[in-house]
């Protein structure tokens, strides 16, 4: 199977559909003749138009009003914004027109559309662009809010999330854009709300998304070699909706729980994961389900305070001996 | 660092203790698992051993001291270790420590696989709330292997008892665990099961008793026992050794009335293992006879004598009073006709046995004098239906009435 970038993945997933369906538009700053601030697009303006491949002024709220706009006729618009952090400009589009619009028209206007681009951290950008911000969006009924980890998940979500009816989320990872994997060619597609296993244990349950699933993976290979234990790591992929029969699944096998995540703690992704697992999964906990966030504070520019904030594999270890009860 | 010696729950009802005797002294060397005194539980004299490694520094209770479970009975530390702090501690902010069920039972032989339910305790009452700090995980498993939390020790933070905790105090691993045969089978409840108990439950306190009484007529027993105890000089069987192995035979024909009643379930035994009233000084004890149906007649009159000499000396270890299937109670030899016997929850049926006493019968149409003995079953009610329990009776009459028909 060819193996690709995160990157390469979403440019796949963004030629093939263009090329399925030619109500599929891609409209955002220097999408075209820039080639994306990330080259997410890569030879779209080319291989298509600029009527497909629409380069916008820096306005957030209009463009993602203009895409909301044409999703509401018909067209199915993926709207890039160069990062999640400036897209706060165009929440009142997302949350009150995109996210309502169905359920205010009595089901007669659906709104197809994509809003996607980098959220996170990357390195050193500082507190107003690094923020991952997806409990935000997956607070809000009407949205559908995706995060994948790998080229494969990314390009196969990404399918779905143009071809379904309802506004989608879709968080990607200027950390990820260069990561490999093996991907196949041609169609396929993951579908929206299913959790992935990303590796087999018994002992603890990791859940993660986005860049955290790296930071698990990590964690549970040295828990394997160090201590001996053996983590289950669950990529949820999707944040809404949640699939919480294999968060259960797993934490019925078992009966420890941490959720890893890059949001803030306080009504975090994690925050509805323990909920659904003290509700559903109660007598199967050993041990309080732990989360490890990042700090509870606006980012700091410091290397090493930037570094102390994020959740690492060792805070993922500390709070994995802490559930085992091996401290 | 210093260590407090406490008053151990030595026993899963144990709220006070007694110092009997202390078999260390002030500034002896003790290290970690000695036994450091007996302790009178409400049950039997038990061992308290030491939890830490040290100099025993100081008693606070002596012999003959009753203290409440929790509180500090002496102090181990470094023989130059400063501890007026700890005696000066509040003994009544000391949380209870929970007792390791498994620890006496250390220094004993490892239990034969094929006493499977010596880790079920008596009773699956609701932990005293509030009281014992335990993972949901680890109420359920407890629960499902019929433990009492309270006789388990948590090495979670705070004394918290965990999953790893409730296997070890488990003496057996969980029968699906242990693979081929499960030693009970649950049977979830119908809704006429459910309607039953709810209503019956409403009629006559926490458990719904009824009673079937019926006469036996002992000649046989009676021939088969003296010419028994005349063949050589094995323990001499009683009559109740007699019943007792009728009664164990009978279950295994009768597995509905072989059973506990659980919340939400009923869990039927394939194995029979007898609880056998013994009177001791201020009260009873029920000791359990383990697999009562795969012994001989001799085997049980030799454990149930030993088991009833050291329940009088009080030197049971929990495992031998919990888990039982049945009960058995005699009040013959007070020279009671017949009585009604309470019920031992969870399980669901109880025997209670009469005198033997000569009495005019009428066999073929004429009247003549048998020895008869009258035995009353009491039942659950929720578990355990008229015929049910008319029918196990009437097996157990049989078999008396015929000892053969045990070995048959």
């Amino acid at each position: 199977m060819p193996v690709v970038t995160y990157r390469d993945a979403l440019n796949q997933a963004l030629r093939e559909e263009m090329d399925r369906d030619p109500n599929v538009f891609l409209m955002g700053e220097e999408v075209g003749v820039y080639q994306g601030a990330y080259k997410v697009s890569r030879g779209l303006l080319e291989a298509f138009n600029e009527r497909r491949v629409i380069d916008t002024p820096i306005a957030e709220l209009g463009f993602a009003g203009i895409g909301v706009g044409a999703a509401m006729v018909g067209l199915r618009p993926v709207i890039e914004f160069m990062t999640w952090n400036f897209a706060l400009l165009a929440v009142d589009q997302v949350v009150n027109s995109a996210a309502k619009m169905l359920y205010m028209s009595g089901g007669q206007i659906p709104i197809p559309i994509v809003f996607r681009g980098p959220g996170g951290a990357a390195l050193q950008l500082a507190a107003q662009h690094s923020q991952a911000l997806e409990s935000w969006y997956a607070h809000v009924p009407g949205l559908k809010v995706v995060a994948p980890a790998t080229p494969y998940d990314a390009k196969g979500l990404l399918k779905a999330a143009i071809r379904d009816d309802n506004p989608v989320v879709f968080l990607e990872g200027e950390m990820l854009y260069n990561a490999k994997g093996e991907v196949p060619d041609g169609d396929y597609t993951v579908p929206i709300g299913v959790a992935d296993v990303k590796r087999e244990g018994s002992d603890v349950t990791l859940i993660c998304h986005s860049k955290t699933v790296t930071v698990a993976e990590r964690a549970a290979e040295r828990l394997a070699a160090e201590l001996d234990v053996s983590a289950e790591v669950v990529d949820l992929r999707s944040i809404r909706p949640l699939d919480t029969e294999t968060i259960v699944t797993s934490v019925q096998k078992t009966n420890r729980c941490v959720v890893v995540e890059e949001g803030w703690p306080f009504c975090g992704v994690g925050a509805q994961v323990v909920d659904e697992l003290q509700r559903r999964a109660f007598d199967s906990l050993d041990a309080p389900v732990l989360r490890v966030t990042s700090a509870d504070v606006p980012m700091p520019y410091n290397k090493k305070l930037e570094r102390a904030a994020k959740p690492n594999p060792d805070r993922v270890i500390a709070a994995v001996k802490q559930v085992a009860y091996l401290d | 660092m210093a260590t407090k010696v406490l008053m151990e729950a030595l026993s899963p009802t144990m709220e006070e203790g007694k110092v009997l005797s202390w078999l260390k002294r002030e500034g002896d060397t003790v290290s970690s698992g000695e036994v450091l005194a007996e302790v009178e539980t409400d049950k039997a004299v038990m061992e308290l051993q030491a939890r830490g490694s040290g100099v025993l520094r100081k008693i606070l209770a002596g012999d003959g001291a009753t203290v409440e479970v929790g509180s500090i009975v002496g102090i181990i530390a470094a023989a130059d270790e400063d501890i007026g702090s700890l005696l000066q501690a509040d003994p009544s902010k000391q949380a209870p420590p929970q007792a390791e069920a498994a620890k006496p039972a250390a220094s004993r032989p490892p239990p034969k696989p094929e006493s499977p339910a010596m880790a079920a305790a008596a009773t699956t009452a609701p932990p005293s709330a509030g009281r014992v700090k335990a993972s949901p995980l680890a109420r359920r498993l407890a629960e499902d292997r019929g433990l009492e939390l309270a006789g388990v020790s948590g090495s979670g933070p705070g004394g918290r008892i965990v999953k790893r905790d409730v296997e070890r105090a488990a003496i057996r691993p969980l029968p699906v665990a242990a693979g081929t045969s499960s030693g009970y089978e649950d049977v979830e409840l119908s809704q006429i099961r459910k309607t039953i108990a709810k209503r019956l439950v409403q009629s006559l306190g926490p458990i719904p008793h009824f009673f079937l009484t019926t006469e036996v007529d002992m000649e046989r027993a009676a021939d088969a026992r003296a010419h028994l105890n005349g063949l050589d000089d094995g323990p001499r069987i009683s009559f109740n050794d007699i019943i007792l192995k009728a009664v164990a035979a009978a279950l295994t024909q009768h597995r509905d009335c072989n059973a506990w009643w659980l919340d939400g379930k009923i869990r039927y035994f394939n194995e029979v293992h007898l609880s056998v009233a013994v009177a001791v000084q201020d009260g009873l004890i029920t000791p359990v006879i383990r697999n009562a149906h795969m012994k001989s007649l001799r085997q049980i009159a030799a454990e149930s004598r030993e088991l009833a000499d050291r329940a009088r000396n009080r030197k049971l270890t929990p495992e031998e009073y919990t888990g039982g299937t049945f009960s058995v109670s005699n009040l013959g030899m007070f020279d009671i006709d017949q009585f009604t016997g309470v019920i031992n929850p969870p399980e669901a049926g109880l025997i209670a046995v009469g005198s033997i006493a000569e009495k005019p019968v009428v066999v073929d149409a004429d009247v003549t004098v048998r020895r008869r003995m009258r035995l009353t079953m009491s039942c659950d009610h929720r578990v355990i239906d008229g015929a049910t329990g008319a029918r196990f009776l009437q097996t157990v009459r049989r078999m008396l009435e015929n000892p053969l028909a045990i070995v048959w």
